[in-house]
């Protein structure tokens, strides 16, 4: 707690900020080793990308013009962060106040996994500079569902960062801020599940159209309930992962009183993933049967489906419950991984491995690819490192000595955030 | 009323009170009357005019159509060339297919742009345009006939697709590549006027034509016909895409969003008070 300063100790804001950008802790940490070679190196590679064009560093191509900027920063990266809107649902729509110590934590992620992955969007359109078009208003494609799922990503951005507002109102200590920016929680918090239950199913919708292109084992018109129904589990395995390194990582930023609630929370979210997964590989097996697909069974193509569907939905799912009941930590967190690997496969599949998959020519990532990705998730780790070493995320809430004089329900309320 | 009409009445509401026009339901109303082109590739002779005079029309790089040997492979449209004719060894013998945009009626690719960039014009031509276009390429990935080709080695990158030569059509002119054939293979005109020549011609020649025109249902109805002596999918033709117009596969999705959008907020507020305990507020 030796760390908390607020601007009133240090005597005025830019003697403050300059006191909060210096670097705390360890600077050759082995994260700062690898990620700052791959920051500079990204940085390189998005230069010559933005003067020769992409296909200089992507392996873009006519047949494939989505790639892994897409597929993957985009399309699996948005479904990862959908934790921030079921825990937000969980703890202020159901009031589930078991939840409450990692609501901070979960927001901030959502918050940085939306400005990050949904930026790298930018860096994979042609003329991005035309990005101000769909917004001002002077060409508005209604009937498009990119439209839709544009305007989404840029309000959902707004409500998140409401939600974590007064979290930077307590850092800069801005009493009658946090108190306005607390009362607008649940408000913001409506908006934003809204928000993520369009958005994240009209990523599914984008791929409505290319049905002739998707192998027709994973085109489907539920596509956006899939990833809706997806985004759930995904979100929340991210969290069970998210959450144990940062109990590891920030330890001394943790009340060790809450270790031991943490594994019941980690339990509870594992119970909800369960049966997150368990509705979806329902749906997804009635679909399945629903198209008598069986016959599609019998190529490589069948044993690919299988593997996703029973290998890294059906059995994560089990392993679910299975820990769940005997509250064994290690085999929920093994899950929660392949869950993950299961959404990366998923969203890859239809975006990118059974796109096309009649062609002859495959589409591969390039090196330039994978790399400008690693920066894009080094740079969200920086940025999510320097916030928790520095505001109220993670750590008490920093009581601030006129709450508790307020009336009960108004401390209650600023509390919750 | 059944479920579609619920959604879409509640869908025009729910649009209605978000200030916005129900331009979802845009190619429900089209124009009746379209500019459309009668491909007949059984007179068709491979000389390969149709790209020579695209290219100079468009001022992309000019094929030498006599000696570059392009017909031993397999080609397709590209950033540089928006019409390309392809050879195929069929049971009827040789046949030439001139490939570009089909210019459909409900076109996958403006219902896609978020830009309006790409744009069905009144006339049938659907256009590109430059100043809207953020080079999202997801009109790339709608196409079902993988028609928009992108710049992918310019800074300043353009979607590169025919536009029916829609300045000339607008002087009054044909094609250019109808007006280079020298066999009217291509012949331009209104839709519904090609369609009828169309079937004369089935009718007249029955030995000659398969007993189809492409285009006049695919993908809802496309404003380049064509008509063949082998099945199409021999040809290079794909035939599994189905009649409906390609922006009916989201339409339901994009009717449901204003309910959700609406609707959803007061279910969560309505579960917020719910759950709330007696003595609270």
């Amino acid at each position: 707690m030796s760390r908390v300063t607020t601007i009133s100790e240090q005597g005025g804001f830019w003697s403050f900020l300059r006191s909060q950008l210096r670097p705390r802790g360890k600077i050759l940490t082995p994260f700062n080793v690898i990620s700052v070679p791959i920051i500079l190196l990204g940085l390189g590679i998005l230069v010559v990308r933005f003067t020769q064009g992409l296909g200089s560093v992507t392996n873009l191509s006519q047949e494939y013009p989505w790639g892994f900027w897409i597929g993957f920063d985009v399309i699996t990266g948005v479904a990862f962060a959908g934790g921030a809107y079921t825990i937000t649902f969980a703890v202020y729509i159901m009031r589930m106040e078991k939840y409450h110590p990692i609501v901070r934590a979960t927001v901030l992620n959502g918050l940085l996994a939306y400005i990050f992955y949904a930026g790298a969007l930018a860096l994979d359109l042609g003329r991005p500079w035309n990005i101000i078009n769909p917004i001002i208003g002077n060409s508005f494609g209604f009937n498009s569902v990119l439209f839709l799922v544009s305007w989404h990503f840029l309000l959902y951005m707004l409500a998140e960062l409401l939600e974590f507002s007064p979290v930077v109102a307590e850092w800069l200590g801005a009493r009658r801020a946090r108190r306005i920016l607390s009362a607008m929680t649940l408000a913001t918090v409506i908006f934003g599940v809204t928000l993520s239950c369009l958005h994240q199913s009209g990523l599914g919708a984008l791929y409505l159209m290319a049905k002739p292109k998707i192998h027709p084992l994973w085109y489907s018109e539920f596509i956006p309930i899939f990833f809706l129904v997806s985004s759930i589990f995904a979100g929340l395995s991210m969290v069970i992962l998210e959450g144990t390194l940062s109990h590891r990582v920030f330890k001394d930023q943790i009340d060790p009183k809450k270790h031991h609630s943490f594994e019941d929370l980690v339990i509870g979210l594992a119970k909800g993933a369960a049966i997150a997964m368990f509705v979806y590989y329902f749906f997804r097996a009635l679909i399945f049967l629903h198209d008598k697909q069986w016959t599609l069974l019998r190529s490589g193509w069948g044993a690919w489906y299988l593997l996703e569907i029973i290998g890294l939905v059906l059995i994560p799912c089990f392993m679910f419950a299975y820990g769940v009941r005997h509250r064994s930590l290690g085999i929920i967190k093994t899950a929660a991984v392949l869950t993950l690997v299961g959404i990366v496969l998923n969203r890859l599949n239809i975006s990118i491995i059974a796109y096309n998959w009649y062609l002859p020519v495959r589409y591969y990532p390039s090196w330039q690819e994978i790399v400008v990705t690693m920066m894009v998730v080094s740079a969200e780790i920086w940025v999510f490192r320097w916030i928790v070493l520095r505001m109220p995320v993670l750590r008490e809430a920093h009581e601030l000595p006129s709450d508790t004089q307020e009336k009960p329900e108004r401390a209650a309320a600023a509390a919750s955030l | 009323m059944n479920r579609r009409d619920f959604l879409k009445v509640t869908g025009v509401a729910g649009m209605a009170l978000t200030g916005t026009d129900a331009k979802g339901s845009e190619s429900s109303s089209p124009s009746p009357e379209f500019y459309g082109v009668l491909v007949d590739t059984t007179r068709c002779i491979g000389c390969r005019a149709c790209e020579k005079a695209c290219a100079t029309e468009h001022d992309f790089p000019v094929p030498d159509i006599a000696n570059d040997g392009a017909l031993e492979t397999q080609r397709d449209t590209s950033e540089t060339a928006w019409t390309v004719v392809n050879r195929f060894d069929t049971s009827e013998g040789e046949v030439f297919v001139k490939k570009q945009c089909m210019h459909c009626w409900q076109p996958a690719c403006t219902a896609a742009c978020l830009t309006n960039a790409m744009y069905k014009t009144q006339e049938g031509p659907v256009i590109w345009r430059s100043r809207k276009c953020m080079g999202c390429r997801f009109c790339m990935v709608s196409c079902p006939f993988d028609i928009p080709k992108f710049e992918y080695h310019e800074w300043n990158p353009k979607i590169q697709k025919c536009n029916f030569c829609f300045d000339r059509l607008q002087e009054g002119k044909k094609p250019a590549c109808v007006e280079a054939c020298p066999t009217d293979a291509l012949m331009f005109g209104m839709k519904r006027d090609l369609m009828e020549i169309a079937r004369v011609r089935i009718y007249n020649h029955p030995e000659r034509y398969v007993h189809k025109i492409y285009g006049e249902h695919e993908v809802g109805g496309t404003g380049w016909l064509y008509l063949s002596a082998v099945p199409f999918e021999e040809v290079g033709f794909r035939t599994d895409l189905g009649t409906t117009p390609y922006p009916e596969y989201t339409r339901d999705f994009l009717y449901g969003v204003p309910l959700v959008l609406f609707g959803l907020p007061a279910l969560l507020y309505g579960m917020n008070q719910m759950t709330g305990s007696d003595n609270e507020d």
